[in-house]
C-alpha cells in the first residue's frame, strides 16, 4: 500500500509530518484522542547509516519530550544498505543503535508498534520493526530474508525442494503469513478503507492499549509453538534456561 | 604455548578462554539437538547446532558463556541455535545470583539461510532478550577472531554488547563483502582484494573507530585476559547510555561520512603514517592506535 493512503487510513483523527523526505518521514498524530510518535520509511529504501541516526534521533527527543507517547513505526524498507561507505563507518553499530533506542523506550514505558506496509527485509527490519512489543503487517505486505530462487542459488537446494517445503513450512519462504506463524506478527491487517473505515484506525488503538496492559516481555517463541510454526524454539531455550 | 584463537574449534576456544575445569555445558552434544529444518532438508547437522552454551568461572568470577562454531554453516544462526543463546540469556535474568558477565564467543556470518524465517527471528529474539538484560544491569561480553568473523545478525548482536574485544583476524560488520559484491558490482566492493576486506571490516579500523573495547593478538590467552579485564566495566542501559551514544555515531557520520577507504579516516583522526597500520604487529599498533583511536 501507497504511504499516502495508508497515513489517512490509519489516522483518521489527524497526522503531520514534520520531516519527510529522503524516503524518512517523522511526526506525530491521533490515535484514539492521544498523540504517537509517527516514524517511518517509504519506497522500499535502504537503511543506511544516515536513516539509522534518524530514525533513533526522532525517539530519543520523544523520550525527553513525551514520556510514554506510543511510537509507531511505519515501515517499507528493502534492508540494510549495501555500499562499502556504510560498512566503513559500522553500519551494524548504528542499527543495533537504533534497537538500543528502542529498548530504552520501552523501559520507560513507551509502547512501540511497529506497521509494515511495503517490504520488511532483514537487517533493515531486524533493530526497529522487530524490537516493537506488537508487530503488525499489511496483507500485502512482504516479510523476509531472500527469495526462494537465491535461497536456492546459495544453499545449493533445488528450487523445487524449497518450494515444496514452502507449502508446508512458514520457514523458508518471505510472507507476513509466515511470521505470523511463527509468533512474531501480532495480526496481519486487511487495508481496505472502502469496506471497513476506521478498522485500522481502531486495531491501532486497541493494540497500543493491549501493550500497555501487557507486561512487555517478548512472548514470540511461546506464540509460535501455540500457532504451530515455530515447534523447537521453546523447548529448547526452556531445556537451557532451566538445566540443572 | 601460544594457541590461535582464529584456527581453533568453538571448543577448544571456548575452554582456552574460561578458567580451567570451570566449564558446565547445556544441552551438551550428547542430547542431540539437532536443526529440525535441516533435517527436512537432508543437509548435515551437528548435535549442538554449532554452538556451545554453558556455565563457567573466568579468573574465578561466575560467568555463563556462549561459542559458536564457524566450521558449521559458518556459524550461522538457525531456531535451535538461536534459542541456546535466547535460554542462556534468560537464565541470566533469572538468576538468583547475577552472573559477573555473559561471554560470547562469535562466530558467524549471521542469519542461517537454510532457515531463512527461523534465523531472522532467532535472532530478533536474541537482540531484544540481551538488550533487556542489558537493562537490568548484566553485562555482556563479545570476542571476536574466529574464521567466519562476526557478520549480518550476528553483527548487530556483538554491537548491542557492553563490550567488545578483537583482534587483526576478527573481521566485524553488516554484509559481507561478498555479498555487497554480488549486488552492487565489483567496483562498489571487490571481496576478493583480501587488503581491502580486512581494511573495511577488520579489527583494526573497528578499534581505530572506537567500536570495540580492546585489540589483542590472535591467541587464546590474549582474548581471555582482555576478557578479564572488562569485567569490572560499568554495565547498564538506560537513557544517558544511548543519548551518549548518540552523540558519538553522529559525529562519526559527520566527520567521516565522505571518506572512501579507511586510511582516510585513520589519517583525519592523526594516526601517524596511516598507510602503515595493516602492516604492524598488534601491540605495536595498539601502542600508535590508543591515543588518537576515537572513543564515546
Amino acid at each position: 500500500m501507497n504511504r499516502d493512503l495508508l497515513l489517512p487510513a490509519l489516522f483518521p483523527q489527524g497526522f503531520t509530518l514534520e520531516e519527510d523526505q529522503d524516503d524518512f518521514f517523522r511526526g506525530t498524530a491521533l490515535v484514539a484522542d492521544e498523540t504517537v510518535l509517527l516514524v517511518g520509511s517509504r519506497n522500499a529504501v535502504e537503511i543506511g547509516v544516515d536513516l539509522a541516526l534518524r530514525i533513533s534521533a526522532a525517539v530519543l527527543t520523544t523520550l525527553r519530550t513525551h514520556p510514554g507517547r506510543p511510537v509507531v513505526l511505519l515501515l517499507d524498507t528493502q534492508g540494510q544498505r549495501l555500499r562499502r561507505r556504510d560498512e566503513l563507518l559500522g553500519l551494524n553499530g548504528y542499527m543495533a543503535h537504533v534497537a538500543k533506542v528502542m529498548e530504552v523506550a520501552r523501559g520507560r514505558g513507551h509502547p512501540l508498534l511497529s506497521l509494515v506496509y511495503g517490504q520488511a527485509v532483514s537487517g533493515g527490519y531486524l533493530t526497529s520493526g522487530m524490537m516493537a512489543d506488537a508487530a503488525f503487517a499489511l496483507e500485502d505486505a512482504e516479510i523476509k530474508v531472500m527469495n526462494l530462487p537465491a535461497m536456492a542459488r546459495i544453499t545449493k537446494i533445488p528450487l523445487e525442494r524449497l518450494e515444496a517445503l514452502a507449502q508446508v513450512s512458514p520457514v523458508f519462504s518471505p510472507g507476513a503469513g509466515n511470521y505470523f506463524q511463527m509468533g512474531h506478527i501480532d495480526a496481519i491487517w486487511k487495508p481496505d478503507p472502502q469496506e471497513a473505515p476506521g478498522a485500522l484506525a481502531r486495531a491501532l488503538a486497541d493494540a497500543i492499549a493491549q501493550v500497555r496492559a501487557g507486561t512487555s516481555e517478548d512472548a514470540r517463541m511461546q506464540r509460535g509453538a501455540q500457532r504451530g510454526g515455530r515447534t523447537s524454539a521453546e523447548a529448547v531455550a526452556r531445556a537451557v534456561r532451566q538445566h540443572a | 604455548m601460544r594457541k590461535s584463537f582464529f584456527e581453533a574449534s568453538a571448543r577448544e576456544r571456548l575452554l582456552g578462554v574460561v578458567d580451567p575445569g570451570s566449564l558446565k555445558e547445556f544441552l551438551p552434544p550428547s542430547a542431540r539437538q539437532t536443526s529440525p529444518h535441516l533435517n527436512l532438508l537432508d543437509q548435515p547437522v551437528a548435535f549442538d547446532d554449532g554452538i556451545i552454551v554453558g556455565a563457567a568461572r573466568l579468573d574465578g568470577a561466575p560467568i555463563l558463556v556462549a561459542a559458536q562454531e564457524g566450521r558449521f554453516l559458518g556459524g550461522a544462526v538457525g531456531e535451535v541455535h538461536g534459542a541456546k543463546l535466547v535460554g542462556l540469556i534468560e537464565r541470566a535474568r533469572a538468576a538468583p545470583v547475577a552472573p559477573a558477565a555473559v561471554l560470547l564467543l562469535f562466530d558467524s556470518g549471521g542469519v542461517r539461510l537454510h532457515e531463512a524465517n527461523a534465523g531472522l527471528l532467532a535472532v530478533s529474539e536474541i537482540i531484544r532478550a540481551l538488550l533487556r538484560a542489558r537493562r537490568d544491569g548484566l553485562r555482556f561480553i563479545g570476542l571476536i577472531g574466529g574464521s567466519s568473523g562476526c557478520f549480518g545478525g550476528t553483527g548487530l548482536i556483538a554491537r548491542c554488547c557492553d563490550a567488545l574485544v578483537i583482534s587483526e583476524e576478527g573481521r566485524l560488520a553488516m554484509s559481507g563483502p561478498e555479498v555487497i559484491e554480488t549486488v552492487r558490482g565489483v567496483e562498489e566492493f571487490d571481496s576478493r582484494d583480501r587488503a581491502l576486506v580486512w581494511r573495511v571490516t577488520g579489527g583494526k579500523h573497528r578499534y581505530l573507530l572506537g567500536e570495540v573495547d580492546s585489540f589483542v593478538p590472535d591467541e587464546t590467552a590474549a582474548f581471555r585476559a582482555a576478557a578479564i579485564g572488562l569485567l569490572q566495566r560499568p554495565a547498564g542501559l538506560d537513557l544517558e547510555t544511548v543519548e551518549r551514544e548518540h552523540a558519538f555515531l553522529a559525529r562519526r557520520w559527520e566527520r567521516f561520512g565522505n571518506c572512501d577507504d579507511a586510511p582516510e579516516i585513520w589519517r583525519e583522526l592523526g594516526v601517524p603514517l596511516p598507510l602503515q597500520v595493516p602492516g604492524l604487529a598488534a601491540a605495536d599498533f595498539v601502542a600508535l592506535a590508543q591515543p588518537c583511536r576515537d572513543q564515546p
